[in-house]
């Protein structure tokens, strides 16, 4: 039992399992912001998946997050799909942000019918990301619209209040959104990589 | 087996094979027939709906080539032009075939030089194809004179005078024959021959497709409907394509009894042909529907007919292989959400913020100069909280009075007590009594 093995050996053998996820495919899907990009672990939204937005409120920058993202796959020709916005987004605001209003679809669906109609959405694979406020989504809803996300190869972005940060979730990608007067990103979850310790601040539109 | 004629001297029309073997032939009294065989169905002969079929095939052969003809219980086609697309005759005639046989129609084909001779072959064969007029002629040489189509009074005479196909016919001097039949034998000859033009008028597709079908019993489940209108929806695409248009809106009118009706109308934001594509949606709606008493017909009409655009797909396109279009997407969501539910936004060059945009539009319209938010709010709310910071702005908007929407605002850009960006207004010249009307999200 003395006998000293050297590691190197073990781990050409394939002996030893490192407890470290497969290779994450990194940067197809840039967020736009370089400082969050940086940190996570593909390189920007993980591809084909569920990505959470939790806000303590709505109007918090959550748009500014997501918007270079919708403006590269707009002006890319492709479609994307907003179901049930809080509020009617401002054509003016989004076209300023480089968004072409062209590709966007808005949906409009009831409380009940959110969830199916984003599900639809992602799963057709006509849409480059479906944004979706849900209020009632459990954990099976959310797992239903990753596995949806992943048969369409679409982004899915879903908004949801931050007090749901306190249950599981199986979205790939988690981030929690600060209100101002100091507005940042803070990654709670994150697939293939450990969890940035700092929060990202989220500058200020320019005006 | 088809019967016809008034009621005390029904003829009959069509038999069927087991018919014929006991005996009845066509043209035989219904009484007669009734002597010889005592259970048969009889059913009486339609000539309206015989005619309407009649011009539904025609309508899907003008897929096909741009000259069709009716001819009495045959279409023809001029196809020496549509081989060049759809490739020689064999492929062609197996693409027509593949078309009758999904609608469910029986049918014989022949291919000649001329549309008259093609017409008599499929009296006497199924599937002859003549491409040459030299072989024409030995073609119809075995015609019996009974299934030549000639004038009625030939075909009555020329077999007791011993004469029994057409080769005979056309091996006899020609004088002799306008002397005993007139020109008109000679001129029947000369279409059949191709020496002179058919003379055919040509079929014009309809602008409107109206199909209605009786169902056999009354309904009063819906999913008892879904197989009919498949059919129907089926032929309305038969229909679309052999007129390269599409269907934007239609209508399935389900009939009851007394004249009553349910309509469920169908529209699509863009037209579509596709016949799979036309169901789902009819089947979407028709799910919505309930039946306030049984249905007897179904009745499918489309009189808006728009020319069909296929969208175009880029050959690198990066969406996986088995992606729904997103037409067909826009569609299912309207089908349950509702037919509001789905839309996009664009600017109007109107500067008032709750005109500035609107559903469906295309209007080239620059970037506007100055900050707007990216949430809007349905109407303004006054702010609450302390005073807020202004962070750009005013932008005065002045406009409308000639519309009764008269709007007079300066704009910011402001932080609020608790830190949000916020689009407000307030009176001109005034920096009191803010209205939020959007958050820079």
């Amino acid at each position: 039992m003395n006998a000293v093995v050297p590691l190197s050996t073990l781990l050409d053998a394939r002996q030893v399992w490192r407890g470290r996820a497969s290779e994450v495919p990194v940067g197809e899907q840039p967020t736009g912001w370089h400082a969050l990009d940086a940190v996570l672990p593909a390189g920007g939204w993980p591809k084909a998946a569920l990505s959470e937005i939790l806000l303590p409120v709505d109007g918090v920058g959550e748009l500014r997050l997501v918007l270079p993202t919708l403006a590269r796959l707009t002006q890319g020709q492709r479609h994307v799909v907003i179901v049930s916005p809080p509020y009617a987004p401002c054509v003016a605001g989004w076209r300023q942000h480089g968004v072409d209003m062209r590709r966007v679809e808005i949906v409009a669906a009831a409380e009940k019918d959110v969830l199916w109609a984003t599900e639809q959405c992602l799963r057709s694979g006509s849409c480059a990301a479906v944004l979706a406020w849900p209020h009632h989504a459990d954990d099976r809803a959310l797992r239903r619209l990753q596995v949806a996300a992943v048969t369409g190869q679409a982004l899915a972005l879903v908004f949801r209040d931050r007090s749901h940060l306190s249950n599981a979730s199986p979205a790939a990608l988690r981030l929690e959104l600060e209100a101002p007067p100091r507005p940042q990103i803070w990654v709670r979850k994150c697939r293939g990589g450990a969890v940035s310790a700092q929060a990202i601040p989220l500058p200020r539109s320019v005006h | 087996m088809l019967v016809d004629g008034p009621v005390n001297a029904r003829t009959i029309v069509s038999a069927n094979e087991t018919a014929r073997a006991a005996g009845l032939h066509v043209g035989q009294r219904l009484s007669a027939a009734q002597a010889l065989l005592s259970h048969f169905e009889a059913v009486p002969y339609d000539r309206e709906s015989v005619g309407r079929w009649h011009r539904f095939l025609a309508a899907v052969a003008y897929r096909y080539s741009s000259e069709v003809s009716l001819l009495p219980h045959a279409v023809v086609l001029e196809v020496s032009k549509s081989m060049g697309l759809f490739g020689p005759w064999p492929r062609l005639e197996s693409m027509l075939r593949a078309d009758f046989t999904d609608l469910g129609f029986r049918h014989r084909m022949a291919a000649a030089p001329t549309a008259n001779a093609a017409h008599v072959l499929t009296t006497v064969s199924d599937g002859q194809a003549v491409l040459s007029v030299d072989t024409l002629r030995n073609a119809l040489q075995r015609v019996p004179i009974a299934k030549s189509q000639l004038p009625a009074n030939a075909i009555a005479a020329l077999p007791s005078m011993g004469i029994r196909t057409l080769g005979q016919v056309l091996a006899l001097p020609r004088d002799g024959l306008r002397r005993r039949f007139g020109a008109e034998l000679l001129a029947s000859l000369d279409r059949l021959t191709g020496d002179l033009p058919s003379g055919l008028a040509l079929y014009r597709p309809p602008d409107t497709f109206d199909l209605r079908i009786e169902l056999l019993h009354e309904v009063e489940n819906q999913s008892a409907l879904i197989f009919p209108v498949r059919r129907m929806v089926d032929d309305l695409a038969a229909y679309l394509a052999g007129r390269d248009g599409g269907v934007q809106r239609f209508l399935l009118r389900l009939e009851h009894r007394e004249g009553r009706f349910t309509d469920v109308p169908v529209g699509l934001l863009t037209p579509e042909r596709d016949g799979a594509l036309l169901f789902e949606f009819a089947r979407g709606r028709l799910e919505h529907v309930t039946l306030p008493e049984p249905v007897l017909a179904l009745r499918l009409s489309a009189r808006d007919l728009p020319a069909f655009v296929p969208a175009g797909r880029d050959l690198f396109d990066e969406r996986p292989a088995n992606a729904l279009p997103i037409e067909q997407l826009r569609e299912r969501l309207r089908a349950r959400l509702g037919d509001g539910a789905v839309y996009r936004l664009g600017s109007t060059q109107d500067p008032r913020p709750e005109r500035a945009q609107r559903e469906a539009t295309h209007d080239e319209v620059p970037i506007e100069p100055h900050p707007r938010p990216t949430w809007l709010l349905p109407r303004p709310i006054p702010l609450r909280g302390g005073n807020p910071i202004i962070l750009a702005g005013p932008e005065r908007v002045e406009t409308g009075w000639w519309d009764g929407g008269e709007v007079c605002r300066d704009y910011y850009v402001i932080e609020t007590s608790l830190g949000q960006e916020a689009w407000a207004f307030c009176a001109p010249d005034e920096q009191t009594g803010w209205m939020i009307h959007g958050w820079f999200a």
